[in-house]
């Protein structure tokens, strides 16, 4: 995070400013490469194709095509600084989305439609988090039952898609806060706001600090008498509400619940935080790179439907840069062990 | 004066063996008292007993003369009583000062307020003669500030017992010479110390009171002043009789048959340095020395499992480069673990999987060998090793100790080796089944494997061993013939620092 690392005042003696910068925040390096990586797109896009890439329209437009990946990114962070997996956010933003356009399309007002949805979202986040916690079942394992708990209850709530005419919802998406040719959409600034509040709740409160501390040993967490289980639980639960929040966003985005909706979108979601530094094994990462991953992701999906090029490219540059990341990662983690 | 802690008539069991069997204990305040024993004596179940990691399952616990039952360690913090565990419970990945503060951060308004709680931290590493960047990840230094930082944890609470089991196997001197410092100053303050530590003269320097166990049982509690430590050493180790062939041992100093396994020079970093080794055909080499004295890295280095530093090892006058089990096994050069539980025995998978596991993976998973051979073969080795419950199917892990120590030498045998490599292969296993392990040894080599028999029973090893080699302080001390040693001399050997060869 850029705050605290602006705040890193030279010390009067001893280790240089360098020195003391790289033993206090050598985990962010990843995240800095993700910056330069997106960086390296930016300016490769832009002389690639002449100066016509880097326009105020094209960057506030990638904030609001991957808005709704940004909010389940962010989610996905949590609990991968765990240690653990959510392979169901997909399924739950579906789910979500074709609940809320259901309700709303039966005449629910959306002040009790949008909390049912986030809710619906938590709900299955808590089952998911009970079963890791207290059956002891792999994250792997529990979030798949609620990958498929998610997808057909969101094909019981309807096999179609259904257009949501509710013109609160739809405001989230068509005003344009404007500024100069820059603009926001209301649903940019849920992303950015989830975001914000994830930054706060991980590095300043005692539950994000468990968080960490859970990635780094559950075993020592334990023992030094944190609130492990909780917390724990707590991960995959917000890891739901931003699922059923994602459905909020991308409902309003596309302007109709669909229930196949984000097939394989939480694999997105967990290569956006890789790519943007948080380790897979939990413990070392930070939302702020989880959001620069999803900017990367957006960037190479623009550039490619810029170019005409095939979908199918997009595909494999993700698999590419997963692939650079976790050696880069392993290659960290593993000179940190060896210090030891 | 009045005990800050007692325990009396503890006992743990694990299943049907005690690992605790009516153990007394007591703290008083301002001491540092120690807790000696070999392995399996019954520390660590000790400690866990009182920190509340484990639950009694006999016993009284007393703090302060009121009964008290912790359900978690959480509950012995907030009674006053801080750990530091064996293996060093840090989180690498979070910064020096959240590692003291981790689940007491100073908040404002539920905010964790970073700059006092490395303040704070600062505050307590300076009193422990630390001066590191507080902000610095922890993962970044070196495992003696790691376990130095566990220490400022724990003391950084109102803490009225410290615990700190083997702190100082990570640490060199100064650290160690600093952290007394720490442990007096602490001791001044009127807190009570438990001291696990197996280096003597670290006990003799820091402890008043000495508690020792052997085998879970209770011994005797003593004032160090008062102890010698040869007697320290013959309590911690015991000597119980049991009937034995005896066997005939050779007198000359080398071996008398061809040499199978020689090394010059072994050395493995941070255990055993210099180690010159003969082995013969048909011989039993005794290994005796105390836990930490180099026992166990030396036979992990002879056999592969730990890479050497420096050394040369040769079997029938080839020089082999050992550099992974595998390799040794290749070579007829098979280890045992002194951990059956935790390196040894699968305990999920039945007898007869965890008889044919070396042989079937020597062999390559493309010659699978065929079921009804497998079953013979496991048949054959529990019949010939009288392995009870004769089942062949039943989990391994269900079998008592002395009959899983049996399936794991079964294990071996059927690879069979020229060398066998046995680290503490009686430890914690019934007399009856140490006898028959013992008399197994004993033909094994008659009939020409070469063995090397570590225990920390010096009668056992003078019995088994046709030559006993001498460990201490990571050196072999003296190598004899076990005819010109008696249990009493050996005893001298193995606990005398600083008498010869220094």
């Amino acid at each position: 995070m850029t705050a605290m690392a602006t705040r890193t005042e030279s010390r009067e003696s001893g280790p240089s400013f360098l020195q003391t910068f790289v033993s206090r925040h050598g985990s962010m390096m990843p995240t800095f490469a993700a910056v330069a990586i997106l960086l390296v797109l930016f300016v490769g896009a832009e002389i690639f194709l002449r100066g016509d890439f880097i326009t105020p329209r094209n960057i506030s437009a990638l904030l609001l095509d991957n808005a709704y990946l940004l909010v389940l990114a962010v989610g996905m962070t949590f609990v991968i600084l765990t240690g653990g997996i959510d392979l169901s956010v997909g399924s739950v933003m579906a789910f979500s989305g074709i609940l809320g356009a259901k309700l709303l399309a039966e005449g629910v007002p959306a002040f009790v439609a949008v909390p049912a949805m986030l809710l619906g979202g938590a709900a299955i986040g808590l089952m998911i988090g009970i079963l890791v916690q207290y059956f002891n079942v792999q994250p792997f394992i529990a979030s798949l039952a609620g990958l498929f708990l998610g997808r057909g209850l969101a094909y019981v709530v309807s096999l179609s898609s259904i257009k949501v005419e509710e013109p609160g919802i739809l405001w989230l998406q068509s005003t344009r806060i404007r500024l100069g040719d820059w603009y926001i959409t209301p649903t940019g600034l849920i992303a950015l706001g989830a975001v914000a509040v994830a930054a706060f709740v991980l590095h300043l409160t005692r539950f994000g600090r468990t968080i960490y501390a859970i990635g780094g040993s559950e075993q020592s967490a334990r023992l030094m008498g944190l609130k492990v289980a909780r917390a724990k639980v707590m991960a995959y639960v917000i890891s739901g509400l931003c699922g059923g929040l994602a459905g909020l966003v991308l409902t309003a985005y596309s302007g109709a619940g669909y229930p196949r909706n984000g097939i394989g979108t939480e694999l997105d979601a967990i290569a956006a935080v890789v790519i943007g530094g948080t380790i897979l094994t939990g413990g070392r990462g930070y939302v702020i790179g989880s959001m620069i991953g999803v900017f990367v992701y957006g960037t190479i999906k623009t550039i490619i439907s810029f170019m005409g090029a095939e979908q199918s490219w997009m595909q494999i540059i993700v698999g590419a840069l997963l692939l650079l990341f976790i050696v880069v990662q392993r290659a960290i983690v593993a000179r940190s062990e060896g210090r030891r | 004066m009045r005990p800050l802690l007692e325990l009396t008539g503890a006992t743990v069991r694990f299943g049907a063996d005690a690992a605790l069997d009516r153990v007394d204990f007591r703290l008083f305040p301002g001491e540092v008292h120690s807790l000696m024993g070999e392995n399996g004596a019954g520390k660590s179940t000790l400690i866990k007993a009182i920190t509340g990691a484990l639950p009694l399952d006999e016993g009284e616990l007393r703090l302060e003369g009121d009964h008290v039952a912790f359900a978690s360690p959480h509950e012995a913090q907030a009674a006053g009583i801080s750990t530091v565990y064996q293996e060093i419970e840090v989180l690498p990945n979070l910064s020096v000062a959240e590692n003291i503060c981790l689940g007491r951060e100073p908040r404002r308004g539920g905010v964790i307020s970073t700059r006092l709680m490395q303040a704070r931290a600062r505050e307590i590493l300076l009193d422990l003669g630390l001066d590191i960047d507080p902000a610095s990840m922890l993962g970044q230094h070196s495992v003696a500030v790691q376990q130095l930082v566990a220490i400022a944890r724990a003391i950084s609470t109102d803490v009225r017992i410290l615990v700190l089991d083997e702190p100082t196997s990570s640490l060199d001197l100064d650290e160690v010479g600093e952290l007394f410092r720490v442990i007096r100053d602490l001791k001044s303050r009127g807190v009570a110390i438990l001291f696990v530590s197996h280096f003597l003269d670290q006990v003799y320097e820091i402890c008043d009171r000495v508690t020792v166990l052997r085998d879970g049982a209770f011994v005797g509690e003593y004032l160090t002043t008062e102890l010698l430590r040869i007697d320290l050493v013959q309590k911690m180790l015991g000597r119980d009789v049991a009937d034995l062939k005896e066997r005939d041992h050779p007198d000359d100093a080398g071996p008398e048959a061809a040499v199978v396994l020689r090394a010059r020079g072994v050395t493995a970093r941070h255990g055993i340095a210099d180690a010159d080794v003969d082995l013969g055909e048909g011989e039993v080499l005794g290994v005796a020395g105390l836990l930490g004295s180099g026992r166990t890295s030396l036979a992990r280095a002879l056999t592969g499992v730990t890479r050497t530093d420096a050394g040369t090892i040769s079997v029938e006058g080839e020089d082999v480069h050992l550099d992974s089990p595998r390799r040794g096994m290749a070579l007829g050069i098979v280890y045992s673990s002194e951990d059956r539980r935790r390196d040894g025995i699968v305990a999920e998978l039945s007898v007869l999987d965890n008889i044919t596991l070396a042989l079937q993976s020597e062999r390559g998973v493309l010659r699978q060998i065929p079921a009804a051979r497998r079953r013979e073969l496991a048949a054959s080795w529990v019949e010939a090793l009288d392995i009870r419950p004769p089942d062949l199917d039943r989990p391994a892990g269900t079998l008592s100790g002395g009959n899983q120590q049996k399936v794991l030498l079964a294990r071996l045998l059927a690879l069979s080796p020229r060398v066998l490599v046995l680290d503490e292969p009686t430890r914690g296993i019934d007399v009856g089944a140490k006898v028959e392990i013992q008399n197994l040894v004993g033909e094994l080599a008659d009939n020409g494997m070469s063995v090397i028999f570590i225990s920390a029973e010096l009668e056992e090893v003078l019995r088994v061993g046709d030559r006993v080699a001498v460990v201490r302080d990571g050196r072999i001390v003296r190598t004899a013939p076990a005819g010109l040693l008696t249990a009493d001399s050996l005893l001298a050997l193995v606990a005398q620092p600083d008498e010869d060869g220094e």
